[in-house]
């Protein structure tokens, strides 16, 4: 007897856990994709205001004003130029510098570690103020390489830190034994560290063209009124468009992370680089 | 001259080997036979493990000289080496299929194709692997893991195969069948191999000669026979096999007062009912059964000895005589005499 209602107690409790964990999902998934949605919606309607249930009609238009406006095509054009670039010299600077934090010990290395951090911890506004009286005595203002710098600097802790984990986790003596095996010290890091570690740097490469990509204020700083991406065109937008532009701009805006977070997962969840790491 | 040198596959002279401010090895002489296989054999810290890297190259000692196949390799990295190294947890490489990772040292050394597709194979059937060959050394065991390493290591035909505990990841039973294959391989092939173990059973059964260490040195280098029958030092006693060990001296079949160290191996040790010369009345204070012999504590003149015993077991309490057959005489922790 006890017994059946120990059952019916376990099988009250784990339909009322269900109930309770479909419940968080449902609003999880309304938090988070409901106002995307919403975005969606605004970017191929003509009107929608309070007191509507339904929006007035259907369009393209919005999508056919960006089209034609040359100063947007100018700032997504600008963005997809910039961000790759700064990818590039950030991993430059960082990769190499990535593998000297994880394999080597030398004078200052904690102070360089926590210094990255701690750049990146206090306002960031307070940052590019100074940096902007740098830039006016150097002419960076309002140009492309000035721009550049700018995002670097946040690309920078994703690009060292990520990279310098990702290095430290390749075996010590899968080194040595490729060593052992007939490799140059050069090939052993082309072929052994650089292939294990590639999950982390294609994690890093993605955060990092993310943060250039998305960067504002700094760039709002240093290229307006000259030089507009993508986000800092946002501003314009929101205070100068129909909000439906803005929309579309966001929609925009979204492709390249939703692009990129797919491809990416595919690589280091799927693909054979998981298995080294020995997570699938 | 030329004949001696000519039968020496490993030379080590005098090697010194300091690291973080401690000297790990100390003035360390060692000579292995072309085709033979030693054990490094001691605890560990004893610089057994930095002894083979040393040999393998991936430290340059800060003095002495390494000498491989009549080559001095001293200063030459891993790379530049004749030798081959099976690591302890035999670092395969995992983004690698088996295939693969046997068939990257010879990669490396720009051989044609259809030359690395039969050495490879050559070498996967040495080690029974074939049916593993697209698979990746996730996919199989730990037994299969090391073969693996084996075939990477044989598949370099080195002038020397140098094995960092290459057991001691395997559970018991595997760990003697690998033993085994092991030194048959090494048989057959002729290959002058270095191993490093902690595991006495393991040098004891698969050495032709064994140097047991003792903090970065030497303590003693002969036949697995040798070893047991014959400890130089007070230390390799206690470290191979079991050992009674008494201070004082030894005579007319017991232990005396005496300023030096008495070591009597178990099996020396007779216990029987029946008085004969050279024996002493003798008490059983403990049998504990140990599987395919008994282990007899016996107290005999104030003195606590152990007996391992096959037949005719005797029962706690019973009183007899005992009589030691052998006794290894210490003094200054050198073997002096043997009784």
């Amino acid at each position: 007897m006890a017994h059946t209602e120990n059952k019916l107690n376990i099988q009250t409790s784990s339909w009322l856990i269900r109930l309770f964990l479909s419940g968080f999902i449902g609003f999880m998934a309304l938090f988070i994709l409901g106002p995307l949605f919403w975005l969606a919606i605004r970017a191929f309607v003509t009107e929608w205001t309070f007191p509507n249930m339904l929006p007035e009609g259907l369009t393209l238009r919005w999508w056919k004003v960006i089209a034609d406006d040359g100063s947007l095509l100018e700032a997504i054009k600008n963005s997809l130029i910039i961000s790759p670039i700064v990818v590039l010299i950030s991993a430059v600077i960082c990769l190499p510098a990535a593998y000297a934090f994880s394999r080597y010990e030398f004078f200052g290395r904690k102070t360089f570690l926590i210094g990255m951090f701690a750049a990146n911890a206090f306002p960031k506004i307070g940052l590019f103020a100074s940096i902007a009286t740098l830039f006016y005595t150097l002419n960076l203002m309002g140009t492309v390489l000035g721009i550049i710098i700018i995002q670097v600097l946040g690309a920078i802790i994703f690009m060292t830190w990520i990279p310098a984990a990702a290095f430290s986790a390749v075996p010590r003596n899968l080194e040595d034994a490729a060593r052992d095996a007939g490799a140059s010290k050069l090939r052993v890091f082309w072929d052994i560290t650089l292939r294990l570690a590639m999950p982390g740097i294609l994690v890093a490469l993605v955060m990092s063209f993310l943060a250039a990509f998305d960067e504002a204020q700094g760039t709002y700083l240093v290229g307006v009124p000259t030089i507009y991406t993508m986000p800092t065109k946002m501003y314009a937008l929101v205070l100068n468009y129909p909000v439906q532009i803005s929309a579309v701009f966001s929609l925009l805006l979204a492709i390249p992370s939703v692009l990129l977070i797919t491809l990416a997962r595919k690589q280091i969840i799927g693909g054979q680089l998981a298995e080294g790491f020995q997570i699938k | 001259m030329s004949t001696a040198t000519d039968n020496v596959g490993l030379e080590l002279i005098g090697l010194n080997k300091v690291l973080g401010g401690r000297t790990i090895i100390e003035n360390l002489d060692l000579s292995v036979k072309k085709g033979e296989m030693v054990s490094l054999l001691g605890p560990s810290g004893c610089g057994k493990t930095t002894t083979l890297r040393m040999i393998a190259g991936f430290l340059i000692p800060e003095a002495g000289k390494v000498i491989l196949a009549g080559k001095d390799v001293t200063t030459l990295g891993p790379d530049k080496r004749p030798s081959a190294m099976v690591f302890q947890n035999y670092a395969l490489w995992p983004h690698m299929s088996v295939f693969k990772n046997i068939a990257y040292p010879l990669k490396i050394r720009k051989l044609a194709k259809s030359e690395i597709e039969k050495r490879v194979h050559d070498a996967l059937g040495l080690v029974n692997l074939m049916h593993h060959k697209d698979s990746r050394p996730s996919q199989i065991s730990g037994g299969e893991q090391q073969r693996v390493a084996l075939a990477r290591a044989l598949v370099q035909e080195p002038d020397i195969l140098l094995l960092d505990e290459p057991l001691s990841n395997l559970d018991a039973k595997l760990r003697v069948k690998v033993r085994e294959d092991i030194r048959d391989l090494q048989r057959r092939l002729g290959i002058t191999t270095v191993i490093v173990t902690h595991d006495q059973d393991e040098a004891l059964s698969i050495s032709d000669r064994i140097a047991v260490m003792n903090d970065g040195r030497i303590e003693q280098f002969s036949t697995p026979q040798a070893l047991y029958d014959e400890p130089a030092t007070e230390y390799v006693a206690n470290f191979i096999g079991s050992l009674n060990r008494f201070n004082g001296d030894f005579a007319e079949g017991q232990i005396q007062t005496g300023s030096n160290v008495v070591g009597i191996r178990p099996e020396d040790v007779y216990f029987s009912a029946h008085q004969v010369p050279g024996s002493h009345a003798a008490t059983v204070d403990l049998v504990v059964p140990r599987g395919h012999f008994f282990e007899v504590y016996l107290s005999s003149n104030d003195q606590k000895i152990r007996s391992f015993m096959s037949s005719e077991i005797p029962q706690v309490g019973d009183s007899g005589y005992m009589r030691i057959s052998k006794a290894l005489i210490y003094k200054d922790g050198k073997l002096v005499k043997v009784a």
